[in-house]
């Protein structure tokens, strides 16, 4: 296995007052798609927060590139090469389509991504640029949020429950196109409550359990059997 | 262990301590007028004002939520009731006290209404604007004075007591009366069932809406209390200085922002924080008051730091070091007395 | 025609309100401050405006290109060394801190310059007035009412147009997110509060040229600037300056009809508007 992207070591994070995580190891090589899977409460969030840099953290907790920077603010951390699609998309309302997705890139790292290659991804969203973000539909807002993540051209790009609160067909449309946003030699970490999408899409995966990592091993030939007792640890 | 091996109770044998050592300090304060001088009796009595005033805005403040900067609004109120009434209603002037506090309660109903519509930091400069809209009508207001104010007639004055040293200890016992009489009604206040709504409100006010409290009822109940208070310690005031004028009853520096800096140093949001405050802050001003313009600032700046630094104030850290409450005001689980051979 | 002069002179002295509730607004809009401390500000604005007048023998107007990058300077130092510290979910801080700033710069100012009032010469500038259709307008008034609204479209163009004004509503938005855009919300803070005191340093010298001040005028202005922001309506910059223009006919309406009810005039205006529309004439946030 080449060197990893991004090592976890040893990492304890906390959500307010409570120990969300307890020393979870984990790896990311380059251009790998990893999924996290877990129970709500299993600290899959708090991951995401820590690799982001919402959650900062004690610095050689979090790995990239052999930089340590499990301490590093978000905006630091993004700088870097990591995007995160956030759980609820969490578009800026004030914004209309197109200054959210501008506001993804300006930090300003060159790559693939661009306005004009997110629209010809998402068509419709061209056709709205103008308008405010609110306004859109569940799944065209789902597709401006990865648009803004694309937007800073990174190379780890974390994805947290995209589906959540989404129709099945949307869910379908995104899981679609999803092969083809990480194809370009980006690494990706996909948060996912349904177990079923998040292996299809991924080569490894980890379990979280009670903020521990249960399980981890190839997607494709894991049992479900073993998945289950990962997920809700019982025998 | 089952649960009814421990009891829940609020007082141990510390809270009990402090309660005969303060009732101690009260009986000696009361004999002030044997053992002390004249003029360290007004520097007692104001000091005694200025606890009463600021145990009223943290009770607001640090409990309800309320951040006012226009108290001053109701301590010139109450000054100007307490003319208006002995002059023109020729009530005797601790009468004229009581009479304030009412009319401030009442003035205070529809201010509320109005200035409840301004959230957060808002509704602290609406305080203000209040405040002001107060001032100018009162300097509007010919028969007392207008802009210029006016002096309490001597025969008022002599109507408290016939000799000056009766007048003076008797201001002082007023004032060490509204002293102990705002903490002991904001004590009580606070564990009454109101007082455990505003504690729940101060914790979290959407849990507490959720948990079915009139969040608005109870916030404006304590608005009310406070400006009745408020209102009386207003007429007390310019009982002692016999001198009443717009800029001087409704001065936001006299008024509202020594009171403020005494509750952020003490410890804002606990009973104990306010008589800290005081002290430290009469220290500081007996020590620099030389200094004019530099001690303020320098009060400004403590401010500022123990906000930054330490937002519990001088209280907070004294109370996380020794796990101290001299007011029993949070429950304690100790386990029963019968239980304790097992 | 007396009365149509009140009317045009208190819709003049509207936009010396208006530039006093610009940075207060612009505050609020972005990290949701409320500077206690915004009048002294002001004054401190003025006051710097003398000292430039009478040190380098500067006429006022032209004192702006010293005091104006100075109080942006000031402001950016202000807010990445305290104001931050502050910013939460709890009003306290913020509230607290800002009025002991307030207290610190009002005695400062007396320390340094006395509590004798002051003011600026702009030489012909004061007395300069042209002639409307029968009434006799002060110059000064004019450009004071031409520059508020020029700060004010600025404002609004650097909002909407720039990408600073995107870094800023995103901010404002959610500073979290706005944090995974690269957005350090600390620097981000430091910016607009730059600007606002840029704008508060404009607001000083035309006040400071207009009327006499004295370092305990500020709580007043706060007053006035706070008005203006809450009849216009939260977070609407063009409202503020109707805010500032009903205040300032309200005030110049209440003098005529008696000197000492011009302030009172003034705040009874207010609490007419905030008893009919408490969210202001043209809310545009909500809260």
């Amino acid at each position: 296995m080449p060197d990893p992207l991004l090592k976890l070591e040893d990492l304890d994070a906390f959500y307010g007052d409570f120990q969300a995580l307890y020393q979870v190891e984990l790896e990311v090589a380059p251009g790998e798609v990893l999924a996290i899977i877990g129970a709500n409460g299993a600290g899959k969030t708090t991951l995401m927060r820590s690799i982001s840099g919402l959650t900062q953290n004690q610095a050689q907790m979090v790995r990239y590139r052999g930089d340590t920077i499990g301490a590093l603010r978000a905006d630091e951390v993004a700088g870097k090469g990591i995007a995160l699609v956030p759980e609820g998309r969490q578009l800026f309302p004030s914004l209309s389509v197109q200054e959210n997705l501008i506001i993804g890139g300006q930090i300003g790292r060159k790559g693939p991504w661009s306005l004009k290659a997110v629209y010809e991804l998402f068509p419709i969203l061209q056709e709205r640029r103008h308008q405010q973000s609110t306004s859109l539909s569940g799944g065209q807002q789902q597709m401006v949020a990865i648009g803004r993540a694309l937007m800073a051209n990174p190379d780890l790009i974390l994805f947290d429950e995209i589906s959540l609160g989404l129709a099945p067909i949307i869910i379908k449309d995104i899981y679609a196109a999803l092969p083809g946003i990480i194809g370009e030699g980006m690494s990706a970490l996909i948060v996912e409550q349904d177990i079923t999408k998040a292996l299809s899409v991924s080569q490894r995966f980890y379990c979280l359990q009670e903020g521990r990592v249960s399980l981890e091993g190839s997607s494709a030939t894991v049992a479900r059997e073993d998945i289950s007792r990962a997920y809700f640890g019982v025998e | 262990m089952t649960p009814s091996d421990f009891q829940v109770t609020r007082s141990s044998p510390f809270t009990k301590a402090i309660a005969v050592i303060g009732l101690l300090i009260l009986i000696v304060l009361i004999a002030a007028p044997y053992w002390a001088g004249r003029a360290d009796m007004r520097l007692m009595g104001e000091l005694f004002l200025y606890l009463a005033l600021a145990s009223l805005w943290n009770l607001m403040a640090g409990y309800a939520g309320l951040v006012s900067v226009g108290q001053q609004a109701y301590v010139g109120f109450g000054g100007y009731m307490l003319f208006a009434l002995t002059i023109f209603g020729g009530l005797p002037p601790v009468v004229a006290i009581v009479g304030a506090g009412v009319l401030g309660a009442l003035i205070a109903v529809p201010v509320a209404l109005l200035i409840f519509r301004l959230r957060g930091a808002y509704f602290a400069i609406g305080t203000w604007v209040i405040a002001e809209v107060f001032r100018l009508s009162f300097a509007q207001v010919s028969a007392l004075g207008g802009g210029s104010g006016s002096s309490l007639p001597v025969g008022i004055v002599r109507s408290l007591a016939s000799s000056r040293a009766g007048r003076e200890h008797l201001s002082y016992w007023l004032a060490l009366a509204s002293a102990v009489i705002v903490i002991a009604a904001v004590y009580l206040f606070l564990r009454s069932r109101n007082g455990l709504a505003l504690t729940a409100i101060r914790d979290n006010e959407l849990a507490a809406g959720s948990l079915g409290i009139d969040i608005w009822r109870t916030k404006f109940i304590v608005y009310l209390v406070t400006a009745a208070l408020t209102s009386m310690i207003g007429a007390l005031i310019f009982l002692q200085k016999l001198r009443i004028s717009p800029d001087a009853a409704f001065s936001v520096n006299d008024w509202t922002a020594f009171v403020i800096f005494i509750v952020v140093i003490g410890g804002i949001g606990t009973i104990e924080g306010p008589i800290i405050g005081t002290l430290i802050f009469f220290a500081l001003r007996e020590a620099l008051a030389d200094l004019g313009t530099i001690y303020l600032m320098v009060l400004g700046a403590v401010a500022i730091v123990i906000m930054l630094k330490a937002p519990n104030g001088l209280w907070g850290l004294i109370r996380a070091r020794f796990d101290l409450e001299l007011f029993p005001l949070s429950y304690r689980v100790k386990p029963s007395k019968s239980d304790m051979k097992g | 025609m007396e009365w149509v002069n009140a009317l045009l002179q208190g819709t003049l002295l509207g936009g010396l309100y208006a530039l006093f509730a610009a940075g207060l607004s612009l505050i609020f809009g972005v990290m949701r401050l409320v500077n206690i401390a915004h009048g002294d500000l002001i004054v401190l604005g003025a006051y710097l405006g003398l000292s430039v007048t009478t040190v380098l023998g500067f006429h006022p107007m032209l004192a702006l290109i010293v005091v104006v990058p100075a109080m942006a300077i000031f402001g950016y130092v202000l807010q990445r060394g305290i104001l931050n510290q502050t910013l939460g979910k709890d009003i306290l801080p913020p509230l607290l801190v800002t009025f002991g700033l307030s207290v610190i710069i009002q005695n400062a100012l007396l320390e340094t310059y006395s509590a004798d009032p002051q003011k600026m010469n702009a030489g012909a500038l004061e007395t300069a007035s042209v002639s409307l259709g029968g009434l006799s307008v002060g110059v000064l008034p004019v450009l004071t009412f031409a520059i508020a609204i020029a700060v004010i479209a600025t404002l609004q163009w650097i909002f909407y147009r720039t990408a600073l004004g995107r870094a800023f509503r995103a901010t404002s938005d959610n500073q979290e997110i706005a944090q995974l855009m690269g957005l350090n919300r600390r620097h981000i803070f430091g910016l607009a509060m730059a600007l606002a005191l840029a704008v508060t340093a404009i607001a000083g010298i035309m006040l400071g040229i207009r009327t006499s001040f004295d370092p305990s005028i500020g709580g007043g202005r706060l007053i006035f600037g706070f008005e203006a922001v809450i009849i216009g309506g939260l977070g609407n910059l063009w409202g503020t300056l109707v805010g500032g223009v009903i205040l300032g006919v309200a005030q110049t309406i209440g003098a005529k009809i008696d000197p000492g009810w011009q302030l009172l005039a003034g705040h009874l205006t207010f609490l007419v508007i905030l008893a009919v529309k408490p969210n202001g004439l043209f809310p545009r946030i909500s809260e």
